[in-house]
């Protein structure tokens, strides 16, 4: 089975109908012990209970980034290989990432405030996600607005990869920016040393979460394609009703 | 060459004729400049702080509006298609449009910031320093913008999803190219710094612009 193979849309919607009952109960499993170890987790020193915004927080904040690298990928496969697949699987990621990156934001948010005491800092990790949060939102937009979707797939996939190579220096741009505007009034969150009773439950979330997005990934390239068919039959029943 | 050049000044020409509506540019740019006064209030000293953001931000708007001409009109007379079919490389083609483009609505932009400046209340040294952070800026958003200027070309739409869409790409330039007017004028950074990375930031996109505008077309256009 390769990825040739999966190129034919009934060959993949036979297999993914298999996989998915399992990767979802698989992802249910996950998640249900990292909620449980991170309620278990001991209150930070200095944080309190706050801490465990962490265990939903960075996932999020993980699979933001994660998710415009899938995109780029199937961009590639859009533009290079023409893989039937590849632009569905970057129109059905795009949603998905940016409610990771709106969840990273807004749980964030939520820790800043008993933390820094505000909601919102002009942090630059805050500012550069926020950031990416906009791009996301502009790839749904140039989605949305042409009707063809192979016209729309292409549009995407140079964007995406215009994106892809643009973020690391919109990063720098922002570092370097706070740098200047604020220097080191930030309380730096996390820090390499992290213990074991906090890496354990963090890590059990992560990989909960990436198996989350995965799930959510195949079923939704599912209903794409699933919508792709339905709109194909339509416009058949409409010209057959026409002629 | 002769035909990158022909490209070049028939763009200019166009651009620069009545319907080319390059030069509103320049005039949004004066009407957003004189808005800011009332929007901040007349306080001089304010406005000397805020001045080449104020500048900047103006400049950064105005090049984005009339980026959406640079592929619509050729695309309506077809002459569009032609440069994509001719024997020049389009990579080639659209950064000689794009350099066209940027001669005709950018250019005009910095030989009115000295004018801009004064409005403002800032100094020779200030004033000098946005326009040639300009000088070196703008061209960046004109090439990056020219990837949104292809995409909304062959999607039939324009405006705001190309604002949209642009606008996240070149917030590199707006803190690199505020920086580095705030460092020539009372930072404690050396000028030279966020200024080179600001040309570094030109050139990157000199590489980027073209190609992706090209794949774009290439892709689009049918």
């Amino acid at each position: 089975m390769t990825l040739i193979d999966l190129a034919n849309p009934t060959k993949f919607l036979s297999l993914t109908g298999r996989i998915l009952p399992w990767l979802a109960a698989a992802t249910a499993i996950l998640l249900v012990i990292g909620f449980y170890q991170a309620a278990m987790a001991p209150d930070d020193y200095q944080q309190g209970a706050t801490v465990k915004i962490m265990f939903i927080h960075v996932p999020n904040a993980w699979l933001s980034m994660f998710v415009w690298g899938v995109m780029s990928l199937a961009a590639l496969g859009t533009l290079v290989w023409r893989h039937p697949l590849a632009d569905v699987a970057a129109k059905a990621a795009a949603p998905i990432g940016a409610a990771f990156t709106f969840l990273a934001l807004v749980t964030g948010s939520l820790w800043g405030r008993p933390m820094w005491g505000t909601y919102w800092q002009w942090d630059a990790r805050l500012t550069s996600v926020l950031i990416l949060f906009l791009m996301y939102l502009g790839l749904i937009a140039l989605w949305r607005a042409v009707d063809d979707p192979s016209r729309a797939a292409r549009a995407a996939a140079i964007l995406t990869l215009v994106g892809a190579l643009n973020l690391p220096i919109i990063k720098f741009s922002v570092d370097w920016w706070n740098t200047l505007h604020q220097p080191a009034s930030v309380l730096r969150m996390g820090g390499p040393t992290l213990d074991r009773a906090f890496l354990i439950p963090l890590l059990v979330m992560a990989i909960g979460f990436s198996l989350l997005f995965v799930t959510l990934h195949l079923a939704a390239m599912r209903n794409e394609i699933l919508r792709r068919r339905v709109r194909s039959l339509q416009i058949m029943q409409a010209s057959q009703q026409a002629a | 060459m002769t035909a990158l050049a022909a490209l070049i000044r028939r763009d200019i020409k166009i651009a620069l004729r009545v319907g080319g509506g390059a030069l509103v540019g320049v005039l949004f740019f004066l009407t957003v400049t004189v808005l800011m006064p009332f929007a901040l209030g007349p306080d001089l000293a304010l406005l000397t702080r805020l001045g080449p953001a104020i500048l900047w931000l103006g400049a950064l708007l105005a090049s984005l509006l009339t980026l959406d001409r640079l592929f619509t009109a050729d695309h309506e007379d077809g002459s569009l298609d032609l440069i994509v079919m001719g024997r020049t490389p389009l990579e080639l083609a659209c950064a000689a449009k794009a350099l066209a483009h940027w001669l005709a609505a950018g250019l005009p932009l910095i030989i009115a910031t000295p004018a801009l400046g004064l409005m403002l209340n800032l100094d020779t040294t200030a004033t000098s320093a946005v326009a040639l952070t300009l000088l070196v800026g703008t061209p960046a958003l004109t090439f990056i913008g020219m990837i949104g200027a292809a995409l909304a070309v062959t999607l039939h739409r324009g405006g705001l999803l190309l604002a949209v869409l642009v606008l996240p790409l070149s917030i590199p330039v707006l803190i690199f190219g505020v920086a580095a007017s705030q460092a020539a004028i009372s930072g404690p950074l050396a000028f030279g710094t966020p200024f080179s990375i600001l040309c570094a930031i030109s050139l990157v996109s000199f590489v980027i612009g073209p190609f992706a505008a090209a794949a774009s077309l290439r892709h689009g256009l049918d």
